[in-house]
């Protein structure tokens, strides 16, 4: 009744034609034969990629500020916000030597994300004071046991060399907000 | 002159063999393929350029399985009966005409391995025979599951053999031969196009729904009736000995698409045939209508994978049902019909 497509259930006798069933059969083959010629939805995967949404919500990454210092100062704040509670960190104090490696006199020293908990709702970047953690339009990779897919620090800070960008889905979702 | 016929003859029955296996080999590829198109998927693509090899990779996936025969399976009988069901599928292309005759350095060399004023009987009787490689697997497998794929699938065949024989022998009437060179070269009138199946609408489409119901194919494919039955008559198999049924399963599938163009579809005729130009050149004729029956072949089995992936599965006893109530009166009605016009109007 919701979508107004429910039919009544009939148990009337069937005609002969229905009866003798090929005219049913033909109707059947004429459909498949159409497909035969109609474009194609599979993708050749590792060559061509579907395009995602702008705004799609991948893999985490601790972002760096310009100094190429961490920004998370191990609040947790994220994982509060975490539905899933998919977040776990350990705080530590910063020591004068890590001035250069840490922005806030408290950072992380632990920060693991269970990625298979992970819901990927958005909610830890929403909730982070610090701009330091980000979803990216990145996979999460396949793994064949549940402990690897604890990411550690090792694999969600971004690297010096090469930051992850992530101002697509930032750009796109401020559009959105301000639309609405 | 003795020596020279044995030597043609093993040449084609070589040829013949080599063909009907790389035909079932591609067959499993084109299964796949046409599955894909017909479900909007691209099928196959991998093992070299438009995936060609992938029947190749297939094939060696099967031999390096590991081979396996269940403890309390009778031991012989489970090794005879994949056995069985591929030797009656590979021996039943001997009477089916291919094409004219070729004329090579004087001698004449019929496109047919053998003659036989019986070749429609001869090939329903091996088909019987193909029950029993099924029958036998099902059975020695000691498995609830394979012994009803089994038994499912002698009863589904015994059904269908009943109104495909009362089909053929409408056919059989006309032509007032049984040898499969004569009913084709019965076809060749009218430039060509005098087929069977404009004569026999009503036998062609009981012809056709049996032989899907003999070479198990779906809609009638109930032995191996996945959902049910796991896999029916080859639920206890592995490695080549299931792949010489499903193979079975193909070749049978291609004879009865050759056996089919031959009865109802004209075989090698083809319109045109009669033109001027070819009584010159019989060897050019014989090489079309070669082409040319191969072309009916491949049409049929296009028809009998297009069902496949139409058609859902029948219940099993919808599937007696049409067997008994609905094919073999209809096809006797056929017969009935068809000899009392011959008895008023003559052939």
């Amino acid at each position: 009744m919701l979508t107004n497509r429910s039919k009544q259930v009939v148990n009337k006798k069937m005609t002969f034609m229905e009866r003798i069933y090929l005219p049913a059969i033909l109707k059947g083959l004429w459909i498949t034969l159409s497909h035969l010629f109609k474009k194609k939805v599979s993708l050749n995967y590792p060559e061509v990629k579907r395009t995602y949404s702008p705004v799609y919500r991948g893999q985490h990454v601790l972002k760096r500020d310009e100094q190429g210092r961490e920004r998370c100062t191990a609040c947790g704040l994220c994982a509060v916000a975490c539905p899933a509670e998919a977040i776990t960190m350990v705080a530590a104090e910063r020591t004068d030597e890590d001035k250069m490696n840490y922005r806030e006199e408290k950072y992380a020293a632990v920060y693991e994300i269970n990625m298979l908990r992970c819901i990927f709702c958005g909610l830890c970047e929403e909730a982070c004071p610090k701009e330091a953690i980000f979803l990216t339009d990145r996979l999460v990779n396949v793994e064949d046991n549940r402990g690897s897919f604890i990411y550690g620090k090792d694999k969600l800070v971004e690297s010096r060399e090469n930051p992850i960008d992530i101002s697509k889905r930032q750009v796109w979702s401020f559009a959105g907000e301000g639309k609405a | 002159m003795e020596f020279s016929l044995i030597l043609e003859k093993s040449i084609l029955v070589l040829i013949l063999t080599a063909i009907t296996l790389g035909i079932a080999t591609y067959l499993t590829y084109g299964e796949r393929k046409v599955a894909a198109f017909l479900q909007d998927r691209l099928g196959p693509n991998r093992a070299g350029i438009f995936g060609i090899f992938q029947p190749l990779a297939d094939a060696g996936k099967m031999f390096f399985k590991e081979e396996l025969i269940p403890k309390n399976a009778e031991k012989w009988l489970f090794i005879l009966g994949p056995g069985i069901a591929m030797v009656t599928a590979c021996i039943t292309s001997a009477v089916i005409p291919w094409g004219g005759d070729l004329i090579l350095g004087g001698r004449t060399i019929s496109l047919q391995v053998a003659d036989v004023d019986i070749g429609i009987l001869y090939i329903m009787g091996i088909v019987s025979v193909g029950v029993y490689g099924i029958m036998i697997g099902g059975w020695a497998s000691n498995n609830k599951y394979s012994l009803y794929g089994a038994i499912r699938a002698s009863s589904q065949m015994i059904s269908y053999e009943l109104a495909m024989g009362l089909a053929l022998i409408a056919v059989i009437m006309m032509s007032g031969d049984l040898s499969l060179r004569h009913i084709v070269d019965e076809q060749s009138g009218w430039h060509g196009m005098k087929w069977n199946i404009f004569f026999q609408p009503l036998g062609f489409i009981i012809f056709f729904t049996c032989a899907l119901a003999e070479t198990n194919r779906a809609p009638f494919d109930l032995p191996e009736c996945e959902t049910e039955l796991i896999g029916g008559y080859h639920t206890e198999y592995s490695s080549m000995k299931l792949g010489f049924y499903l193979f079975a399963e193909y070749i049978n599938m291609f004879i009865s698409s050759a056996v089919m163009a031959c009865i109802y579809l004209g075989g090698y005729n083809f319109p045109g045939m009669d033109a001027a130009w070819f009584s010159t050149h019989p060897n050019w004729l014989s090489m079309i209508e070669v082409g040319v029956m191969f072309a009916k072949v491949s049409f049929f089995i296009f028809c009998f994978m297009w069902i496949r992936w139409t058609l859902p599965r029948f219940r099993y006893d919808q599937l007696m049902h049409l067997g008994w109530k609905g094919l073999i009166p209809l096809a006797i009605a056929n017969m009935v019909i068809t000899g009392g016009w011959m008895l008023l109007f003559g052939k």
